[in-house]
């Protein structure tokens, strides 16, 4: 029975709270916005919040010039590693929930400790490793890192979902004679597609916005989105075109930003899958 | 005829298939065992050495550690993190609880409203941290901002003053990551039995008091793991400073993450960047493990 929303000042005071911290979460993104499209006159005459006098793309146009190629190695990164380390946090997930041997729990717990590594604790060890195997500077090696690192979380959210699946489904076809990839295949993936979406979801934010690894593993033309942004917001070379900063910002930042908008309540099911199940 | 199967003599492919599941989480193992465990010891075997530019592995003992402690600028980014780590969690707790309660007061829009309040969250810490820079740039940003609108005597020039710089990191990470507290507490919000609301209403009892003395108590364990999440992002914090400061003015606003990186990638002092992150690692396990132990005894009651 829901109590009538009456008209009333607390009702009035509610609302007022809340739409003023829209506006505050707001603002950042629209003095992003129209920063990015105003002259260096413009930004030093006006202020942050003032319409610009001519909406000019040169700020745009400028950036996608210096960091589009990283834009490009960003994608290169991202896109294979989330498809791997979801793919073997799948196979993990099931293993661990579905087909427990000893010492598999063991495991599962030395794994989900991933979750909270300070990274800074195996930069080092693994740059060597990276080195070693020559593929320091590449992305490739950035691949390797981040199939590496997401790994607990990804087998967190497969084996979270598995383990509430009854496991008379998956003996039942056992019996029937179906093997371990074909159970995986034929019956969990199909069902795993909402799980399958909050992982890529989350790997995709997860990597398209590191700069830790980044900035340690790679250098020059393999760098991230994440990387050549740092580098071009604080160069203290030449005059300080505003414009082309927010402009780079928002174009290392849209990827993610979509994927929000358009799939916000996968990304919000990630956010809290690790969180509140543990 | 597949029951005679299960009880026949196992041929070569029913061994594969038997050893299937471990093989196919043998890369894994691997992985946690080398690159997570390993490293760990590698990393912790090199903060008792006297690496420089490259690893050596010559014992120093606990030289490293003193010469941490030994030195003002890890002492500045301790504090830092001290002050911008307290901060940011407790605001962002304060601002993510208030948001979630008046949110769950039946509002209209409270999708799109949800929505604002969590869509930096997906932005990363470096496009965070380059927006704030710009919109607290003294001079052009809010400083001129409120000038223009009318407050003549306005300053704001904290992102270059030394003793204010740390807070400048405080409002941005608040900002990216406090919609996120606003969410959890809405989900548990939305877990609460709504009986227990009408009956203390009834009681006579006014909705503020309700919600001070019954539903948030009840919340506990998200409060728990908010705090959890917020202290981690805090300690890992290196690219929001990397972006809005990198560390300046001189190192006033330099964190441990950041105080790492330096010493290890860029001023060649190897040992002792090891050194600081088996700190940090201290500091996250000084966190999750009173977390962890409290979460299996609550299972253990449940």
């Amino acid at each position: 029975m829901p109590k009538q929303p009456s008209f009333s000042l607390a009702r009035l005071a509610i609302y007022a709270t809340l739409i003023l911290a829209c506006a505050v979460y707001l603002v950042p993104l629209v003095v992003m916005l129209l920063t990015s499209f105003k002259t260096p006159d413009d930004i030093r005459t006006g202020n942050l919040l003032s319409i610009p006098d001519v909406f000019t793309l040169i700020g745009w146009v400028k950036a996608w010039d210096s960091i589009g190629g990283f834009f490009w190695n960003s994608v290169k990164i991202t896109v294979p590693a989330v498809l791997i380390s979801t793919l073997l946090g799948a196979l993990n997930g099931y293993v661990l929930s579905m087909w427990r041997f000893r010492g598999s729990q063991l495991f599962f717990g030395l794994l989900l400790f991933g979750c909270f590594l300070p990274f800074q604790v195996v930069l080092l060890p693994a740059s060597f490793t990276l080195g070693q195997f020559g593929l320091a500077n590449t992305t490739g090696g950035l691949v390797l890192v981040h199939v590496v690192y997401g790994l607990a979380f990804t087998t967190l959210f497969f084996r979270n979902f598995y383990v509430s699946i009854p496991n008379a489904l998956v003996s039942a076809a056992r019996l029937d004679g179906a093997g371990f990839f074909t159970i995986f295949g034929r019956i969990l993936l199909p069902m795993s597609i909402p799980t399958i979406m909050v992982c890529l979801i989350w790997q995709f934010t997860q990597i398209w916005n590191d700069f830790l690894f980044g900035v340690v593993f790679a250098s020059g033309d393999s760098q991230p989105i994440t990387v050549a942004l740092n580098n071009l917001v604080n160069t203290s070379t030449g005059a300080k075109e505003y414009n082309v900063d927010m402009a780079a910002a928002m174009i290392a930042g849209l990827p993610t930003l979509l994927v929000y908008v358009f799939a916000g309540k996968y990304f919000l099911r990630g956010l809290t899958a690790g969180a509140v199940k543990g | 005829m597949s029951s005679i199967a299960v009880f026949a003599r196992p041929s070569p492919l029913d061994a594969l298939q038997r050893w299937l599941p471990k093989l196919v989480l043998a890369p894994s193992m691997l992985i946690v065992v080398v690159g997570f465990y390993g490293y760990i010891l590698w990393t912790f075997v090199l903060s008792f050495t006297n690496s420089r530019f490259m690893p050596s592995y010559k014992w120093v003992g606990l030289q490293q550690y003193q010469r941490l402690l030994d030195n003002d600028r890890w002492w500045v980014a301790s504090q830092n993190l001290l002050v911008y780590g307290g901060l940011f969690i407790a605001i962002s707790l304060v601002l993510g609880v208030l948001l979630a309660v008046l949110l769950d007061q039946r509002v209209r829009r409270e999708g799109f409203i949800r929505t604002v309040y969590l869509y930096p969250m997906a932005l990363s810490m470096i496009v965070t941290g380059t927006a704030w820079k710009w919109l607290l740039n003294p001079g052009l940003g809010l400083d001129k901002l409120l000038r223009d609108w009318g407050w003549e005597g306005f300053r704001f020039d904290w992102l270059v003053a030394p003793d204010r710089v740390v807070y400048c990191l405080v409002i941005a990470a608040v900002w990216q990551s406090s919609g996120f507290v606003m969410a959890l507490f809405l989900a548990g919000l939305r877990g609460v039995d709504q009986s227990i609301i009408r009956a203390a209403q009834v009681d006579g009892a006014s909705l503020p008091t309700i919600y001070l003395r019954i539903v948030l108590p009840s919340l506990g364990p998200v409060f728990f793991s908010a705090l959890m999440i917020l202290a981690h992002i805090a300690i890992k914090s290196f690219d929001l400073v990397s972006a809005m400061t990198a560390g300046g003015p001189g190192y006033s606003s330099d964190l441990p993450a950041m105080f790492m990186y330096a010493h290890t990638f860029t001023r060649g002092q190897m040992g002792l960047g090891a050194a600081s992150a088996m700190l940090m690692l201290g500091a996250v396990l000084a966190i999750l493990v009173p977390y962890l132990y409290s979460e299996l005894r609550n299972k253990r009651h449940a």
